[in-house]
Order: C-alpha cells, then sequence, then structure tokens
C-alpha cells in the first residue's frame, strides 16, 4: 500500500466543479508540490485532505487508513498537519504559546488537573515545562528565539508564516500541507524557508506535500509535481516533465 | 530587568515577591472588611462577590472562548433553585447541595451548548437569550419549584456552623469566590484555557492541530454554567427568598455588561467590571440622596425624563458611566488600567 494516495477526488459548490476526478499519490520523504492558476482548486484540495470539507466522490487514503470521512481534528492526530495560505494563528497569544497548542495532542492535563496546578511538581505544572522544552527545540530549529514572548499579531508577515510552519511542526506530522508557504515572503526569507523544508524532510522524515506559485522554488524542491487546472489534473509527474508540458505551459501564458 | 530562568515561570501565578505581597496584602484586607465597616457594606461586598462569580464564569465563555450567552440568568436561576430544592426536598447538606446543583447547571450549560455549535455572534445571542427566558417561565409554571409565591432559603448550616449573619456569609463567599478565581486563571493558564482562545482566535487552524472543536465549545458552557450555578445557589442565601421574577434578561444583560466593561478575556477585567457595575447598581439608587446634586438631578429626571413623576435618573447616570467607559477604551477596565501602567513605565516620555 502507498504512504499518501487520493482517488478520484470530486467537490463542487453549487454548480462549480471545484474538482473533478483529482488522482494522485505521494511516497513516504517525498516533496511534492501542486500548482495551478488562481482558483486551480488547489486548497480547495488541501481542505478535502484534512477533513475541513467533505469531498462528493472519491477516497483519500493515508497510512493504509481511509480518511475522507473523518473530523479535522481526527486527522490532525492520524499524523497530517498542515499550514494555511492567508495565515491562520492564534493572533492574541505569543509565539510560544501559539507552537504550544500545536503540542495539544500530546499533553493530558483537563481541566481539573489544570485547575489544580499548584507548583512546578504538578501534574499540569511539569507538563507545561516538558511541552515549553520541546516547543523551544522547534523555535531554534526555525530560528524564531527573538520573538519568541511576542504576541504574534505584531510580527511581520514572514515571521508569522514560520511561526505557523512551527506549529504545524510541533504536532508532528508524518504529512505535512504547505499552502503557499513562502506567498508574500522577501527573497531572503524564501531562501530560509527552502532550507527548512529541507530540513524538515531531512531531519525529521516528514513528507510533504505543498502548493506554491514560486515556479524556480517549485522546480528545484519538489521530486514530483501535479498540475491543476478548472479542478482537473493536466499533468503529474517530475519538474522537468511538468514544466516542459503545452498544456502546463497554456495554463501559465496563456493560448498563443 | 527581570529575566525569566525556566518555564514555569510563564504559568506561575506569583511571578516575583512583589505580586505575593499584593495577593497576601488583599487577602488581609478582605478578612478584615467586616471587622471595621458597617453591616450594610458587607451586604454589598455579599452581592459584588457572587456577581464576581457569575462574570468569571462568563468572561470564559465571551472572553476566552468567543461565544456569547445572553441567558446566564437561566443558569443563575438554576442554580437558586436547584441548591433549595436539593435542601428542602432531599434534605441535603448545603454543602453537598451547592456543588450538586451547579453540576446540574453545567450540565444545562452542556446542552446549550449543543446548538452553539451551529450558532455564532448574534444569532448565538438570541439563542442563548430564548434559553434564559424559558427557564424563568418554567419554573414560574412549576408548582414543586413554587410556581409564582416562590421559595424560602432554609436556615444555612455548614457542619455545626450556622450562618446567621451577613458577616458570617461574607467569610463563606470569600473562600468560594477566591477558590473559583484562582480555579478560573490555573484554566486559562493550561490546556483546556488554551483550547479555548484557540477556537475564538481562529477555530478552523484549531481544529487542524487536533483540538475538539466540538468538545471544547460544549465544555466552555458547561464551565461558564457551573460558575452561573454556584452563584446562584449562593444568591439565594443572601435573598432568603427567591421567585421567578428576579432572574430577568435585564439580569443576564447585566452579567455581559459587567463582563464587557471590565475588559473581555482578562481576569482582573472580570473582577473589576462586576465590582464596579453591581457597586453602581446598588449606590446608584441613593443618587438623589446626594447634597445638592441629588435634588437637581431630580428635578431633571422630573421635568424632562419620567412621565410618572417617579424619578429614573439613576438609570440614565448608569448608561452615562457605561458609555463613557466604553468610549474612552474598548477594552474596559483592564484596557485603562493597561494604559496606566504604561504611562508610568515610559514615564516622563
Amino acid at each position: 500500500m502507498t504512504f499518501f494516495q487520493v482517488q478520484n477526488l470530486s467537490l463542487s459548490f453549487g454548480g462549480l466543479a471545484a474538482l473533478s476526478d483529482v488522482s494522485f499519490e505521494v511516497d513516504k520523504g517525498e516533496i511534492y508540490a501542486v500548482i495551478g492558476p488562481n482558483g486551480a482548486g488547489k486548497t480547495t484540495l488541501f481542505n478535502c485532505i484534512s477533513g475541513l470539507y467533505r469531498p462528493d466522490q472519491g477516497r483519500i487514503h493515508f497510512n493504509d487508513r481511509r480518511i475522507d470521512s473523518e473530523k479535522p481534528d481526527r486527522i490532525a492526530r492520524l499524523g497530517i498537519g498542515r499550514t494555511f495560505q492567508n495565515i491562520e494563528l492564534f493572533v492574541h497569544l505569543n509565539t510560544m504559546e501559539n507552537i504550544l497548542l500545536g503540542r495539544h495532542l500530546f499533553m493530558r492535563t483537563g481541566l481539573f488537573r489544570g485547575i489544580f496546578m499548584w507548583g512546578r511538581r504538578s501534574f499540569a505544572g511539569k507538563e507545561e515545562i516538558t511541552h515549553r522544552r520541546k516547543v523551544e527545540e522547534i523555535i531554534d530549529f526555525l530560528n524564531l528565539q527573538a520573538v519568541r514572548d511576542k504576541p504574534v499579531g505584531m510580527l511581520p508577515y514572514g515571521t508569522r508564516k514560520l511561526v505557523e510552519l512551527g506549529r504545524s511542526l510541533a504536532v508532528e506530522p508524518d504529512l505535512l500541507l504547505l499552502d503557499e508557504p513562502c506567498a508574500g515572503m522577501t527573497a531572503d526569507e524564501k531562501q530560509d524557508l527552502y532550507f527548512h523544508i529541507h530540513d524538515i524532510r531531512d531531519i525529521l522524515g516528514t513528507t510533504i506535500v505543498l502548493i506554491e506559485h514560486d515556479m524556480n522554488m517549485v522546480m528545484d524542491i519538489s521530486n514530483r509535481i501535479l498540475a491543476v487546472n478548472f479542478g482537473k489534473t493536466i499533468t503529474e509527474g517530475v519538474p522537468e516533465m511538468v514544466q516542459r508540458h503545452p498544456d502546463v505551459l497554456k495554463a501559465y501564458l496563456g493560448e498563443d | 530587568m527581570k529575566m525569566k530562568r525556566n518555564y514555569y515561570e510563564d504559568v506561575q501565578m506569583f511571578t516575583s515577591g512583589v505580586v505575593l505581597f499584593w495577593f497576601l496584602t488583599l487577602l488581609t484586607g478582605l478578612f478584615l472588611l467586616p471587622l471595621v465597616v458597617k453591616n450594610y457594606y458587607v451586604y454589598v461586598a455579599n452581592y459584588m462577590a457572587i456577581n464576581v462569580i457569575v462574570v468569571l464564569g462568563l468572561n470564559l465563555l465571551v472572553g476566552y472562548t468567543g461565544q456569547i450567552s445572553l441567558g446566564h440568568a437561566g443558569f443563575f436561576a438554576i442554580g437558586a433553585y436547584g441548591t433549595l430544592m436539593l435542601m428542602v426536598k432531599l434534605h441535603l447538606p448545603f454543602i453537598v447541595a451547592l456543588p450538586l446543583a451547579a453540576l446540574i447547571t453545567a450540565g444545562f450549560g452542556f446542552l446549550l451548548g449543543l446548538p452553539a455549535l451551529r450558532l455564532e455572534g448574534p444569532y448565538l445571542a438570541i439563542a442563548t437569550l430564548g434559553f434564559g427566558l424559558t427557564i424563568t417561565q418554567v419554573i414560574g409554571r412549576l408548582e414543586i419549584f413554587g410556581g409564582r409565591e416562590g421559595l424560602h432559603a432554609p436556615d444555612l448550616t455548614i457542619g455545626s456552623w450556622r450562618l446567621d449573619t451577613d458577616i458570617e456569609f461574607y467569610y463563606l463567599l470569600m473562600v468560594i469566590t477566591i477558590s473559583l478565581a484562582l480555579a478560573a486563571r490555573n484554566i486559562v493558564k493550561t490546556r483546556v484555557g488554551r483550547a479555548f482562545i484557540a477556537i475564538r482566535d481562529a477555530d478552523i487552524a484549531a481544529q487542524t492541530i487536533g483540538v475538539n472543536v466540538v468538545l471544547y465549545k460544549t465544555l466552555a458552557f458547561a464551565v461558564s454554567a457551573f460558575y452561573a450555578g454556584i452563584a446562584g445557589g449562593l444568591y439565594a442565601f443572601v435573598l432568603r427568598f427567591i421567585e421567578p421574577e428576579i432572574f430577568t434578561l435585564m439580569m443576564s444583560i447585566m452579567f455581559l455588561a459587567m463582563c464587557v466593561v471590565g475588559g473581555v478575556g482578562s481576569m482582573m477585567g472580570a473582577i473589576t467590571g462586576a465590582c464596579l457595575l453591581s457597586w453602581m447598581d446598588l449606590q446608584l439608587r441613593n443618587i438623589l440622596n446626594l447634597p445638592y446634586i441629588g435634588a437637581w438631578l431630580e428635578s431633571i429626571s422630573k421635568t424632562y425624563f419620567s412621565i410618572t413623576g417617579v424619578s429614573n435618573i439613576q438609570f440614565i447616570v448608569f448608561g452615562l458611566i457605561m458609555i463613557l467607559i466604553m468610549t474612552l477604551e474598548p477594552l474596559g477596565l483592564f484596557g485603562l488600567w493597561i494604559r496606566v501602567k504604561k504611562y508610568w513605565k515610559t514615564w516622563p516620555f
């Protein structure tokens, strides 16, 4: 069985077919890119995978489990993490607390043990300390030390993107969905992110599926590419092949 | 500059000796209060403490989870009637009846939380408002709850301690209020509270990191209702007599106003907001007795506002003060406090 598989996925909103008959497979340890013009259905595809939308037809398999009718929090628990195109952070909390929320699934403190957090030796106290250590590793990994205690609402755009990436890493996913990770970033920030994505795959062993518009980055970073337009697959394959495919050129550059 | 040395300091209650000192000073002050002030002010303090309990719970729901409720008078009523019914009909001691009634209230909170999963903002406000109104109607119609006649509170005893006076009741109330305040503070600093905040700030992102939104939204309603239930049970003993007409829509609105005037999403805001508005509620009734201003206000009221000749100027003053606070600082009293603190920290710049 494959690591991650999408089969004949279809979803329409009213009369608009956002996705029709999309299929692809991702192997463990791959960096897989989804490209396509605006409104092609890329984010809809991610929303189906992470359980926010329920597809009309088709199946999604992850680690030999069918996941297309699971709830989003259940899918997170199964090991699929994601980031959002328009950053979705907890704006009133600081960087540390945002990433700490990513540890939610690994923490056990409930209402009662929370109320009885008296001293650092109480259950909740110990847990708060242990998981803050874990978060610190992520902060180090992404070089976010300078903004650890800053409310994320006040951070610059690129930094907020990194905090969101950090939060998704805190869930320790096996499969990470990145929705336009370097949109709106400066050239330097993009360069850093390029290394981060490689490190996430190589050091943490996380498989990555990403949506990206920066073609240089996509061609450089990904092992394979899926090109979609109007909710349909145009082509799928290695970067060199996709790059030269006439329909991809047509979708991006228009007809002659 | 103060440096953090370990992670526990992030969630520590008393981050420095200064904080601990002020907390102990406050406790001592509260302990000595009934010994130095008139009995009436002990009653005022009791009234404040009960509102503080409700608003602490309401703040967990409104301020931290981002849900709204205009039905907290309903929970308050369930707590009050529940406690009295358990004591009168089942002959349970107060110390068992109060938490049990609050748990029943929490159950109702959980039930109200279920439709809340699909509703937001103004729609949720109306749904909860409907709940609040229904509860008093149902209680008023059922003979077992005393119907329109109301219920009398039995004598209040804990073990062999009989609480006859306001002062004795004051000490009981303080213990409960402070414990519940510390509990609320610990909830928002740990996992459950963070999940509440996550739902408030970005509920979709919260789901994708594994927060069960259904569970935590209903839990927030249940916890909030538990606080209102405890407060309601205690309020029954402040009044010594309860009837459905006490738990009006106006009461729900006052609870929400206390929460907002204090500053949503802040513990100190909830406490100060509840204290200020309960104080105003009781004290503005005497505004006409003030020298000079009183007579002047009364004449204004009679000339311009009240047709019947009954003076209603205290409500107008009340409203004006609320409008003033909210215009000055949308974050309420808590926001004002932050501004003052910042001013002194950066003074003279």
